[in-house]
Formats: C-alpha cells, sequence, structure tokens
C-alpha cells in the first residue's frame, strides 16, 4: 500500500514540473515583453537592454525559469502589468480564496443533490421516473454557462429583481432574529453561480450513483436484506446508499475539473472577482505575468485534487492498485 | 494462407442474437436504429452539419456583410432569424457558425482521434516497452492538465506567433488571405485542440491492442511471419475500429464545445470568421440579454441542442456495441 502511494506521490513533482515549465516557456513565447512592461513610458534601447540584463531575461529560458520558480516557491510571482504597482500574489491569493469558496459550495451541492437523484433514478428503474430524471439532467449538462447565465440574470435580477445582478459578498450573511439570535443565512450574491456551477454536474454523479446502485441491488446481501424482511427504506439506507457511494471518489476530480474550468466563465459573466475573472481579464489585456501564474495554479490546484481523489480510492477499494501496476 | 485470419467478434459485439452473414457494424446498425433518440439525435446533427456545409449556397446573406441601417432587429421577411449589433443576418452567420463547428470537430477528429490517437495507442500496445511508458505518460501529464485552461494560455500566446508567420507565408509567396480568412485561427485552434484530445481515443486502444496482441490470430500471423505494419493493419486495427468510433463519438461534444468556449474568450476562431461562441459572447450581457434576447437564444439553443444530441447519440453508441 505504501509503496503505491509513494509511487504516485513521487509522480506529481514531475508533472508539476512539466506543467510549470511548459507554461513558462508557451507564456515567454507571447508578444508581451516583460521588459518594455517594467519600463513603462521609457523607449530608451539602452535602459531597455540594462533592464533586459538586470532581470536576467537574456539569459536562456531555462534558467530563467529555475529564476522563477525559485521566486514563485517563494511567494513572488512577478509583477502584474495591468494593475501597475501590484505584485502578482498580492492580487492573486485573495481571489483564489473567493474561487475556492464558491467552488466548494458548488461541489457540496452537486453531490447533495447528484446522490439521492441517482438512488431515486435507480429505485425506479424500469419505469418512466428513472429516464426522465437521468434524461433532463443530461440535457441540462449539454446547456453551456455561457447561454445559462444571461437569461438567469435577466430572471431573477432584472425581471423579479429578487438576486443581486452579480458581485461577490461572501457565503454567509447574518440574519438577526430579534436582534439576538443570529442565525447564518447564504449570501443572495450566492444563488445565481451555484445554479450556473451545479447543473452541469449533477448528471455524472446521478448516473454514476444509478448504476452502482442497481449493482448493489443485485448483490447477495442486498437480496439477504430483502429475505428477513427488513423494511425497504432501512435496505436502501443500510445497505445500498453506503456500498453505491464508492465509485464516486472517482467523479470527485471531474466533477471540480469542470467547477475549476467553468470558473472561468461564471465569473466573468457575474462579476464575481474570482480568479476565473482574474485569468479572463488578463487574458484580455494579455497581462502575461499573471496568465502564467493563474495558470500554473490552476493546474497545481486541478493536478493535486486528481491525485487525491485517485488516491483516496486506493485507500477505499484496494482492488484499484492491481489495476495500476504496470505489466 | 496470407489473407487476415477471420477475427472472433469482440467480447463487446456478444449479447444480442447475430444474424447469419452479418458484419459488426450491421449488427451495430441494426441495435442502434431501434433508438428512437439517438435516430432523433443523428437526424440533427446531420441537419445542423448540413446547414454548415451547404452555407455558402443557401445562407440569405454574407456572414460578414455588415448593414448598420438595420442592426439589431428581430425577426422578420428579409431576415428570417433577425440581425446582430453590426446588422448581420442572424441566420446567416447561425449557419456559418455551424460550418466553423464542422470544420472544427472534423479537423480535430480527424487528427487527434484518428491520427495521433489511433497510430499512438496501436504502437504502444502492439510494441510495448519504453514507446509504451513514454506515450502512457504524456499522455497521462496531458489528462492531468485543465485542458481549457492550457488552450487558453496556448492561444493567447502564440496566437500572434502564428499570425505574423501566416503573413510572412502571404509576403513570400503567392498564398494570400491566409490572415484574413481567418485561416490562422482555424488552424491554431485544430492543432491546440488535437493536442488535448488524442488521449482518450490512444488509451482505449492500446488496452484493447494489448488484449488482441496475445490471441492466436495475431501470435498465428506473427509466426508465419507477418510484419509488424501488417499485423498492425490487417490484424489490429480492424479489431479496434469499433472502439475508435466509439472515442470519437465521445468527444465531439467536447471538442465543439472547446472551441465555442476558446472563442468566447477570444482567442478561438477571430472575427470576423463566425463562431457561436462569438455569437454568445455578444448577446451575454444582462441588458443585452433583456433588450435582444435573440442574439443569445438563437445560437444558445442551436448549441445546446448539438451538444444534447451528440450526448445521446455518444451513450446509445456505446450501448449498441456494448450489446444492449
Amino acid at each position: 500500500m505504501s509503496a503505491y502511494i509513494v509511487r504516485r506521490l513521487a509522480w506529481l513533482p514531475v508533472i508539476l514540473f512539466v506543467v510549470s515549465f511548459s507554461t513558462f516557456t508557451i507564456a515567454r513565447f507571447g508578444p508581451g515583453d516583460p521588459v518594455s512592461v517594467a519600463a513603462g513610458q521609457i523607449r530608451d534601447p539602452e535602459v531597455l537592454e540594462r533592464i533586459r540584463v538586470e532581470r536576467g531575461l537574456d539569459r536562456p529560458i531555462p534558467v530563467q525559469y529555475i529564476k522563477w520558480l525559485t521566486n514563485a516557491v517563494q511567494g513572488d510571482l512577478g509583477e502584474s502589468y495591468l494593475q501597475q504597482g501590484f505584485s502578482v500574489s498580492e492580487l492573486i491569493f485573495p481571489r483564489m480564496w473567493i474561487s475556492a469558496q464558491l467552488g466548494f459550495v458548488a461541489l457540496v451541492i452537486v453531490f447533495a443533490i447528484g446522490i439521492p437523484l441517482g438512488l431515486i433514478a435507480a429505485r425506479f428503474s424500469g419505469t418512466w421516473i428513472d429516464p426522465m430524471i437521468i434524461g433532463t439532467l443530461l440535457f441540462l449538462q449539454a446547456i453551456p454557462v455561457l447561454v445559462l447565465i444571461p437569461p438567469l440574470i435577466w430572471l431573477f435580477a432584472l425581471q423579479l429583481n429578487w438576486l443581486p445582478v452579480g458581485g461577490w459578498d461572501g457565503i454567509f450573511d447574518v440574519w438577526w432574529i430579534g436582534g439576538v439570535i443570529a442565525v447564518p443565512i447564504p449570501d443572495p450574491h450566492l444563488y445565481i453561480p451555484l445554479i450556473a456551477f451545479t447543473l452541469p454536474g449533477f448528471v455524472g454523479v446521478a448516473r454514476l450513483v444509478r448504476v452502482s446502485a442497481l449493482e448493489v441491488n443485485l448483490s447477495d446481501y442486498v437480496r439477504t436484506a430483502r429475505a428477513k424482511g427488513l423494511s425497504e427504506a432501512a435496505v436502501q439506507f443500510r445497505h445500498i446508499l453506503p456500498n453505491s457511494l464508492l465509485p464516486l471518489i472517482t467523479v470527485v476530480g471531474f466533477a471540480l475539473a469542470s467547477i475549476i474550468e467553468g470558473a472561468l466563465f461564471v465569473e466573468t459573466l457575474l462579476g464575481i472577482n474570482g480568479i476565473g475573472r482574474f485569468l479572463f481579464e488578463a487574458v484580455t489585456s494579455r497581462d502575461y505575468d499573471v496568465i502564467l501564474a493563474a495558470t500554473v495554479i490552476f493546474s497545481t490546484v486541478f493536478v493535486v485534487t486528481n491525485l487525491l481523489a485517485e488516491l483516496c480510492y486506493g485507500l477505499v477499494d484496494p482492488r484499484v492498485r492491481i489495476g495500476s501496476t504496470r505489466r | 494462407m496470407t489473407t487476415a485470419t477471420p477475427a472472433p467478434a469482440p467480447a463487446e459485439v456478444r449479447g444480442t442474437p447475430v444474424l447469419e452473414g452479418e458484419s459488426q457494424w450491421q449488427i451495430v446498425w441494426r441495435r442502434l436504429r431501434r433508438k428512437k433518440l439517438a435516430m432523433a439525435s443523428l437526424a440533427l446533427i446531420i441537419v445542423i452539419y448540413g446547414a454548415g456545409i451547404a452555407a455558402p449556397l443557401l445562407a440569405p446573406y454574407s456572414y460578414r456583410e455588415i448593414n448598420l441601417d438595420r442592426s439589431l432587429e428581430g425577426p422578420s421577411a428579409q431576415h428570417l432569424l433577425g440581425t446582430d449589433r453590426l446588422g448581420r443576418d442572424m441566420l446567416s452567420r447561425t449557419m456559418y457558425s455551424a460550418r466553423t463547428t464542422l470544420i472544427v470537430t472534423t479537423a480535430v477528429v480527424l487528427s487527434g482521434s484518428l491520427l495521433i490517437g489511433n497510430v499512438l495507442g496501436l504502437l504502444a500496445g502492439y510494441r510495448g516497452g519504453w514507446l509504451d511508458t513514454l506515450v502512457m505518460r504524456v499522455g497521462e501529464i496531458f489528462s492531468g492538465l485543465p485542458a481549457l485552461i492550457m488552450l487558453i494560455l496556448i492561444n493567447v500566446s502564440l496566437g500572434p506567433r502564428v499570425t505574423d508567420a501566416m503573413r510572412w507565408i502571404e509576403d513570400h509567396t503567392f498564398i494570400t488571405g491566409l490572415v484574413a480568412s481567418g485561416f490562422a485561427s482555424y488552424m491554431l485552434v485544430f492543432s491546440t485542440l488535437s493536442l488535448f484530445f488524442w488521449v482518450g481515443t490512444a488509451r482505449i486502444i492500446r488496452a484493447q491492442v494489448l488484449a488482441l496482441r496475445e490471441t492466436d490470430f495475431v501470435l498465428a500471423a506473427e509466426a508465419m511471419g507477418a510484419s509488424p505494419w501488417r499485423v498492425i493493419t490487417r490484424h489490429l486495427l480492424p479489431n479496434v475500429s469499433f472502439l475508435i468510433i466509439l472515442s470519437i463519438s465521445s468527444t465531439l461534444g467536447g471538442i465543439a464545445g472547446s472551441e465555442i468556449f476558446l472563442t468566447w474568450f477570444g482567442v478561438g476562431v477571430q472575427p470576423p470568421a463566425a463562431s457561436f461562441g462569438a455569437m454568445l459572447f455578444e448577446g451575454s450581457g444582462a441588458r443585452t440579454f433583456q433588450a435582444h434576447p435573440h442574439l443569445l437564444l438563437i445560437p444558445g439553443t442551436v448549441v445546446t441542442m448539438l451538444l444534447f444530441a451528440f450526448n445521446l447519440l455518444g451513450d446509445a453508441l456505446n450501448d449498441a456495441v456494448r450489446g444492449r
């Protein structure tokens, strides 16, 4: 077991190296010249050359990369061109925190709603309810967030005036009952992004739970449970539910991936100051240090989560490791 | 005996009764035809792709014909689906966007799935050894990356370089119109997408080839001195063709979606070329949507239906091949 974990963990730095190095190289190929960014209005070739040497930009790319990496692991990710005077880290980390909160809540909701839907579909397998649930969820998955969000804003914010048009104000608001008891309630800014994040995600979770519940349903221990006269509810909750959840660990990675990529569009359309919108602004203004930093951070989060999901699955179900041993 | 040994039907094709003299493809087609949703999806895809193919013939206007006097109109007799902010005909733009989707998905499927994924999967599975390790590790790295974000980075960095290169070609050869026609951005989008859409195919095919490599008919062919090329093309390829179709049908939606997202982000197909991504972007403001919903709803409906049809067809095909 430990050998398996060690082997998977040893793979992590390799991927991170490949990701950051290729990202760095590609970004350096971009047309934005970091020297002229640093020089601002100055266009004197001598000054430009001095800055180039000072910053080590005349060195080969691998040398530059090592320097960038050394700085990056110490928290220095370069300077923003768009918002001069701010370092990339100063700008990026508060936004990451916002995105992380939003993404986490979305992930929880995808599972909290997807699992019961999958179980219901499996329970009513063979009737019209099963295909209806899965079909509806499949359709919801097919609607791109780009198409979904403007009508949502129009309906809930402009027509009904129930929710704010966009922005971000934390997860919880405090609601005072009689000025004494504080009750946390979800912030109204939260609803539209959560709908956009979660609607496409339900189907993956629900289908997996459905298939695995149908499989469990045929197993001997479920038949025994029914045969000894357990109520249907007890069979569903004590036997089928826990055993159908196992494969879900594999989709945590997928679900998170779609949330991370969705953040680019959801945050941009809703004016949420997260890392997705930050990347959008950086891309539209060709702010290369920011693009580089955001891509590396996005990829790192992505790679680490996938690895964790895989490790968890290996821990929970020892059979998985057999498949991973190389021929 | 130089002809290929008749291959046993792969396990996936067993399941429903097989009629005498029926090929694997006929069995799958027969099963697929019974699924009404799958047929409806197929019809929808054919209609949308057909509109893309026939766009230059059927579109009532050019996708780039600007008429500022008639901007932001609703549907009318002259413009069946209305006009956009620049007075361009929405119906024509939609048809040409379908053409863009058609071009990008076809090109990426041809190069990414059929060429790179197929060849690497076959080679890795058949030769094994360091080649197998290399291909699978590289694939693992690619699938471990957030594709969309890497695509954005690559396109935003290399886009201007590619345009420069195309300009250079235009200046130094007799070829013209590469940049103006949007060819440069098409090439970039298609090659970067191919980079990320070969992994799935390669993996599936490699796994199947690993199993096929040990079968008697491959061993027999090898024992008779068949060259690796012959074994791969005559004995292995026909037996993985199902998997190729399956993996293509499951990636089509992803490819089409990626192009739309990239273009929406401003790093995909460049204007004035028409793309659903660009159309959605133009209609995406909440106030814009309130005043002119057709800007978003027309491309949005087509895209949603197309992606939905891809998903349904992919599922049904999967079921059909696996004998359900």
